[in-house]
C-alpha cells in the first residue's frame, strides 16, 4: 500500500507538487462533498424521492483518478454516481435538476439520481443494476480500440458488485482481447449491509485479475495523490494496448448507503475513526496549509464553492417539471 | 439567525415518523454531521444528523411523539453565540411552537374489519409469518437472499428469522443473482425446499436463465424425475420515484412461461395463504409481492394450515354491471374504483386473481356472463400483458354475453420515468380504472 497524505507531508519531496493541480484536487473534492451534503438535505426535504446514494468520504478516488486522464476517454459507474459526473466537469446544476426531477437535468428529469449520462463529458452512466456497468465499460474500452484513438475506459464499481459474475466474463474477454480499461473497484468495505468480508472469499478483491493475466495494484483511496499516481500508471500502461488493469481503491462511505439505510452493521465509532483521521479532503487541506497555502485563499475556496451549490440548488427546484408530452419520447430513435 | 430542523425524509415511501428520541439538549452546540435524533419509520430507527453548524435553541418536538409529520420543524438551531430561547420569539405565534399540541396523531387508514379468528397484520408481517410456520413445520425449508438474515431484510421481510432458525436456515448471499438462484434450483433438485428473496423483482432478471431454462423446464425434460420445489419471492411492479432499472411489473414475463406456478397477493390474508400454499407446493413458484403494499394492514386468519389454493381467484365485492380484474396493488385501487363507481350508479364486480398461472378463467368467466363487461388492471405494460391474455381468454369463453369490447388499465407504454409529475401519469390510478369501466358502460 501506497504511503498516506501525512507520511507525504514529511517527505520533502513531495512537498514540491504541483500546488495549482493540488488545489485543483482539493477544489473539486469539496465541491462533490458540498454537492452531496446539499443532495442529502434535499432528500429530508422531500425535494428528491426513490434512492439517493452518497459519494461522502470516497471523493479522493474519482477526483483522483480524473486527474490522470485525457480528453476522449470515457467512464461509467454505478448508481453512486454524483461524484463522477462532477469530476467529469459536468454542470453541478444540471446534475442536481436531475435529482429533483426536473426538465434542466442531464436526462430530462426521466433518469433520476441513479441513471444520468452525458455522452459530451464522457460519461457513460450512472446503472442501477450492480456491476451491469462493468461490461459496458468493456465495450466502450473495445469501441476505443476499434477506433484506434488511443482513449481508455474507467470502469468503477463497488466490492459488492465485484462478486458478480459478469465482472469475471468482462475480465475474461478484456484481457483475451487487449481491451483499454481500468477496472476500478471501489471497495467502500461494504455492499450494502454486508462488509466485504461476508460477501467475498479470497483475500483481495484484486486478486481475482491474476487468473485473468490482469495486473492489479491496491491503493489506498483516502489519498488522493496515491490515487493520482496510481491512475498515471495503469492509464499508461493500457494506452500502450498492453490490455487491460485493476485498481482496488481501499476508500469508504461515511453516510448509509441510501438515504433509508439505518447502518446498524457498523458502529458510529468505526465511521467516526476514519473521518477523524484518514478524511481525504481534510488531509490535502493539511498539506496545502504546510506548503505555504494560506487560511484565507481555502475560506475563498470555500465560499465559491458554497455559492456553486446554492445556486445548483435554487436551479434545481425552480426548474420546471418535464411537460406531460415527454413521457412518449426517447422510446426508440424512429 | 434562526433555522428550522425539519423532520426530514428518511425514505421514498415516508410521510411521517416518531420522534424517538433527541440526542442533544437545548443549548448544545452542534456542528454538521453530529447525531442529533432518532427517528422510527414504519421500517427502521435512524439517526438524523445535523446539516448546519449552531446551537440547539428550542425543541419543538418532544421525544416520543408519534406520526411528526415530514417537513414539520422539529428544532430551532440558532447562533452559536445566543442564548436558547431568545432569537426564537419572532417567530412564537407559530402553531408549531405549542408542544402540546403535537400530539399523538394515528395515521387515519380505511377501517379494518377484524374477521373472526384473526389478527390485523400489515402485509410484511404476514409474509413473515408464513415463512416461520412453514419452516417450523418443515426442517426443508431455509431462506437465502441478498441482506435476508443479519440485516433483517432490505425491506424487513425476514425480520426475526435468523434470531429463531439461526444460520443454518437463514443464508445472506453476496450480490450474485444468477448464481444464488441456480444454488437454490440445486438445492431443490436434492430434496430441499429453498425460498429464495430476491431485493426485488428487478434483480431476479440476471437470474432469468436459471428460473427459466433449469427451474422450469426441467420436470419436463426429465421425463417426471426433476421436480423443483422452490419459491423465488420480493417486490415487483412499480416503487415509488426509483426509475426504469427499479420500478416494472414482471408477472407477463413470469406468466408465459410453462413449468412455473405465478402467484401475486393482494392482501395479509393473500400474503399467508398464497406464501404457505407456494412453499409447500412441489413446483416452482413465482411469488411477486409489492412493496407499497408491505405497510398496509389487514385482517388475517391465525390458523397455521390457512392455505389459499394456487390458481383460485377470490371475488372482492360483488357487482352487476361490470367486472374488473386485478391482483396485488391493483385490487385495492380497483376497490377504491368501484366505491367511485357505486355513486356513479355503476355496480361493480372486483376479482382479485391471487394467481396468475394457472389462471382462474372460470371464475372470470361467470363474473363477465353475469355484468357483460370486463376491465382489467396491471400495472405492467399493456403489450403482451395479463391484460391481452384475459381478453383472450373472454373472446374465446364469452364473446356472446359481452356487451362492450374488453378495456384494458395498464402502465404506460413506457419505460417508468424518474420525475415525479410523468411518474404519477405512467402508473395507472384509481381515476383510470373508473374511466375504463364508465367506458364500457357507456356512460363516460
Ligand atoms: C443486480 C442487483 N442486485 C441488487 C441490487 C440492490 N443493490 C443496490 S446497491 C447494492 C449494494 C452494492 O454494493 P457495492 O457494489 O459495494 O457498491 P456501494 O453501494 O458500496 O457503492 C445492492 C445490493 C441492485 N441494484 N442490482
Ligand atoms: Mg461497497
Amino acid at each position: 500500500m501506497k504511503k498516506n497524505i501525512s507520511s507525504l507531508v514529511k517527505n520533502k519531496s513531495k512537498m514540491n507538487y504541483d500546488l495549482d493541480l493540488l488545489k485543483d484536487m482539493y477544489k473539486k473534492m469539496l465541491l462533490i462533498r458540498r454537492f452531496e451534503e446539499k443532495a442529502g438535505q434535499l432528500y429530508g426535504m422531500g425535494k428528491i424521492g426513490g434512492f439517493c446514494h452518497l459519494y461522502i468520504g470516497q471523493e479522493a478516488v474519482v477526483v483522483g483518478i480524473q486527474s490522470a486522464q485525457i480528453e476522449g476517454d470515457s467512464i461509467v459507474t454505478s448508481y453512486r454516481d454524483h461524484g463522477h459526473m462532477i469530476a467529469c466537469d459536468m454542470d453541478p446544476k444540471g446534475v442536481m435538476a436531475e435529482l429533483t426531477g426536473r426538465v434542466d437535468g442531464y436526462s430530462k428529469g426521466k433518469g433520476g439520481s441513479m441513471h444520468m449520462f452525458s455522452r459530451e463529458k464522457g460519461f457513460f452512466g450512472g446503472h442501477g443494476i450492480v456491476a451491469a456497468q462493468v461490461p459496458i465499460g468493456a465495450g466502450l474500452a473495445f469501441a476505443h480500440k476499434y477506433n484506434s484513438n488511443n482513449n481508455v475506459c474507467i470502469t468503477y464499481f463497488g466490492d459488492g458488485a465485484a462478486n458478480q459474475g459478469q465482472v469475471y466474463e468482462s475480465y475474461n474477454i478484456a484481457s483475451l482481447w487487449q481491451l483499454p480499461v481500468i477496472f476500478v473497484i471501489e471497495n467502500n468495505k461494504y455492499g450494502m449491509g454486508t462488509s466485504v468480508n461476508r460477501s467475498s472469499a479470497g483475500d483481495n478483491l484484486s486478486d481475482r485479475g491474476k487468473a485473468y493475466g490482469i495486473e492489479s495494484e491496491i491503493v489506498d483511496g483516502m489519498d488522493i495523490i496515491a490515487v493520482r499516481e496510481a491512475a498515471i500508471k495503469a492509464i499508461e500502461y493500457c494506452r500502450l494496448g498492453k490490455g487491460p488493469y485493476i485498481l482496488e481503491m481501499k476508500t469508504y462511505r461515511y453516510r448509509g448507503h441510501s438515504m433509508s439505510d439505518p447502518a446498524k452493521y457498523r458502529t458510529r465509532d468505526e465511521v467516526e475513526k476514519i473521518r477523524k483521521t484518514s478524511d481525504p479532503i481534510e488531509n490535502i487541506k493539511v498539506l496545502l496549509n504546510k506548503m505555504g497555502v494560506a487560511d484565507k485563499v481555502l475560506k475563498d475556496i470555500d465560499v465559491e464553492i458554497k455559492s456553486i451549490i446554492a445556486d445548483a440548488a435554487k436551479f434545481a427546484q425552480d426548474s420546471p417539471e418535464p411537460s406531460p408530452s415527454e413521457l412518449y419520447t426517447d422510446i426508440t430513435i424512429n | 439567525m434562526t433555522i428550522e430542523i425539519l423532520m426530514p425524509a428518511l425514505s421514498p415511501t415516508m410521510e411521517e415518523g416518531t420522534l424517538a428520541k433527541w440526542l442533544v439538549n437545548e443549548g448544545d452546540s452542534i456542528s454538521s454531521g453530529d447525531l442529533i435524533a432518532e427517528i422510527e419509520t414504519d421500517k427502521a430507527t435512524m439517526e438524523v444528523e445535523a446539516v448546519d453548524d449552531g446551537k440547539i435553541g428550542q425543541l419543538l418536538v418532544p421525544a416520543g411523539t408519534e406520526g411528526v409529520k415530514v417537513n414539520t420543524p422539529i428544532a430551532l438551531l440558532i447562533d452559536s453565540t445566543e442564548s436558547p430561547h431568545t432569537s426564537i420569539k419572532s417567530i412564537a405565534d407559530k402553531p408549531y411552537l405549542e408542544k402540546e399540541k403535537i400530539t399523538t396523531e394515528l395515521k387515519i387508514e380505511k377501517t379494518v374489519t377484524l374477521e373472526p379468528n384473526s389478527s390485523i397484520i400489515t402485509v410484511r408481517e404476514a409474509l413473515r409469518n408464513a415463512m416461520a410456520e412453514e419452516m417450523r413445520s418443515d426442517k426443508k425449508v431455509f431462506v437465502m437472499g441478498e441482506e435476508v438474515a443479519e440485516y433483517q431484510g432490505a425491506y424487513k421481510v425476514t425480520q426475526g428469522l435468523l434470531d429463531e432458525f439461526g444460520n443454518k436456515r437463514v443464508y445472506d448471499t453476496p450480490i450474485t443473482e444468477h448464481g444464488f438462484a441456480g444454488i437454490g434450483i440445486g438445492a431443490a433438485f436434492g430434496n430441499l425446499k429453498p425460498i429464495v428473496e430476491f431485493m426485488t423483482f428487478n434483480f431476479a432478471m440476471q437470474a432469468m436463465d436459471q428460473i427459466i431454462n433449469s427451474a422450469a423446464k426441467t420436470l419436463y425434460m426429465s421425463g417426471g424425475q426433476m421436480g423443483c420445489p422452490i419459491v423465488f419471492r420480493g417486490p415487483n411492479g412499480a416503487a415509488s420515484r426509483v426509475a426504469a432499472q427499479h420500478s416494472q411489473c414482471y408477472a407477463s414475463w413470469y406468466s408465459h412461461c410453462p413449468g412455473l406456478k405465478v402467484v401475486s397477493p393482494w392482501s395479509s390474508k393473500d400474503a399467508k395463504g398464497l406464501l404457505k400454499s407456494a412453499i409447500r407446493d412441489p413446483d416452482p413458484v413465482i411469488f411477486l409481492e409489492n412493496e407499497v403494499m408491505y405497510g398496509q394492514s389487514f385482517s388475517c386468519p391465525d390458523d397455521d394450515d390457512f392455505l389459499i389454493p394456487i390458481g383460485q381467484a377470490n371475488i372482492e365485492k360483488e357487482g352487476s354491471d361490470v367486472t374488473i380484474i386485478a391482483f396485488s396493488i391493483m385490487v385495492g385501487k380497483s376497490l377504491e374504483a368501484a366505491d367511485i363507481l357505486n355513486e356513479k350508479g355503476i355496480k361493480a364486480e372486483v376479482v382479485n386473481l391471487r394467481s396468475l398461472r394457472p389462471l382462474d378463467i372460470e371464475t372470470i368467466i361467470n363474473s363477465v356472463k353475469k355484468t357483460n363487461r370486463a376491465v382489467t388492471c396491471e400495472e405492467g405494460f399493456p403489450f403482451a400483458g395479463i391484460g391481452a391474455e384475459i381478453s383472450a381468454a373472454i373472446n374465446e369463453n364469452a364473446f356472446d354475453w359481452l356487451d362492450a369490447p374488453v378495456n384494458r388499465v395498464t402502465g404506460k407504454d413506457v419505460p417508468m420515468p424518474y420525475a415525479a409529475n410523468l411518474e404519477k401519469l405512467a402508473i395507472p390510478q384509481v381515476d383510470d380504472i373508473v374511466n375504463a369501466c364508465s367506458e364500457v358502460c357507456y356512460k363516460s
